[in-house]
């Protein structure tokens, strides 16, 4: 790897839905330094009307995700020397999603399929009943463990070219979340998931092309979710049939 | 765009056409290493059931698996959607199936 130079050259989005541009600033570079806080120094130094989002810079809320150099990134977490290592950055709003302004992404679509997927608890047990105790020996708590380390970045949905050509489809996210709670022994409406995600945009969609894997910060893996909830569908509608 | 019954569907005519395309594949093979001719193929395939039902449930799997591939490429890279889609669907399966099935029958027919 070349040694990062002193400066670097940074194109950035800007500009809402239909509306963009690209506007080119210099940077200083640093030893260590991330793509986040390449974003936060042109936004205090150079340009204070740039629009972003961060919150944690750990790798933990994700809030930072956006396009560098053409791949979804948490830029938090992510070095530039790594990604950068000729001095120039492209950042950009993550892709599938609408833009509010410059590089702050429309999450709606992202969060709305997560409620059509049914990827929210229903809950099995009220307040004064005693807590379901959770193993994780138990092979069904095993699946959903792999999981439940999503932090909602929009990573995976911005890596996915079924997305990108298929508007509807519910998307490696909310798809693994309604897979962990498909295994959660505390949710109570198992078919209701199975019927949600075998719809129009349903996980059936899914082409197993992998990006959400390959992309996921937190080395997860959607496309092993999506797969379960094919067999699972697949399996619930044939037991149907046969009770029928 | 693709639900659980057009999934299903396809995943079973795939099934289906995996031991008839490693038959056909094999067929082809043989019946081009210069000893049948045309007459001689034909006095083999006509009046065989069995190569009605080989080729006969072949070309229905195809018409399925086919339709249902396109009908994802249309909607992907072509952005057709709705009834348009549905249609497309519909006509490249009956399509499929109506040019197969003369084939076929008139290879198995006598």
């Amino acid at each position: 790897m070349t040694a990062t130079p002193p400066r670097l050259t940074v194109t950035v989005q800007r500009g809402t839905e239909g509306a963009t541009r690209q506007e080119t600033f210099d940077v200083p570079a640093y030893e260590n330094q991330t793509v986040l806080d390449v974003v936060t120094w042109i936004q205090q130094m150079a340009d204070p009307t740039l629009a972003y989002r961060f919150a944690c810079r750990v790798g933990m809320c994700g809030s930072c995700a956006m396009m560098v150099n053409g791949e979804p990134r948490w830029t938090c977490r992510t070095h530039v020397k790594k990604v950068a290592s000729d001095g120039q950055l492209d950042i950009a709003p993550l892709r599938n999603l609408p833009v509010i302004k410059d590089l702050a992404a429309d999450m709606d679509p992202f969060f709305d399929k997560w409620v059509a997927a049914e990827a929210r608890l229903h809950p099995s047990a009220g307040r004064g009943d005693d807590f379901d105790p959770v193993t994780s020996q138990e092979p069904a708590r095993a699946e959903a463990d792999l999981g439940i380390e999503c932090i909602n970045c929009g990573i995976c949905y911005a890596a996915c070219d079924t997305v990108a050509g298929n508007p509807d489809y519910l998307g490696p996210a909310a798809l693994q979340r309604a897979w962990t709670l498909f295994n959660d022994s505390r949710d109570a409406d198992r078919d209701g998931i199975l019927a949600a995600v075998s719809g129009k945009g349903g996980c059936h969609n899914c082409h197993s092309m992998g990006s959400c894997a390959q992309y996921c910060p937190n080395d997860l893996n959607p496309m092993r979710a999506i797969a379960g909830l094919k067999r699972e569908t697949v399996r619930a509608a044939w037991g149907r049939k046969r009770d029928a | 765009m693709l639900d659980l019954r057009l999934y299903v569907a396809q995943r079973l005519s795939a099934l289906v056409m995996v031991p008839l395309v490693l038959g056909h594949i094999a067929v082809m093979i043989y019946a081009i290493q210069g000893g049948l001719s045309t007459a001689e193929i034909l006095g083999r395939t006509q009046g065989s059931l069995l190569w009605f039902l080989f080729y006969g449930t072949f070309v229905i799997a195809v018409s399925v698996h086919a339709a249902i591939g396109l009908r994802v490429i249309a909607h992907e890279w072509g952005g057709l959607r709705g009834r348009v889609l549905d249609w497309l669907m519909w006509v490249v399966g009956a399509g499929l199936l109506t040019l197969g099935a003369r084939a076929v029958l008139a290879v198995t027919v006598p």
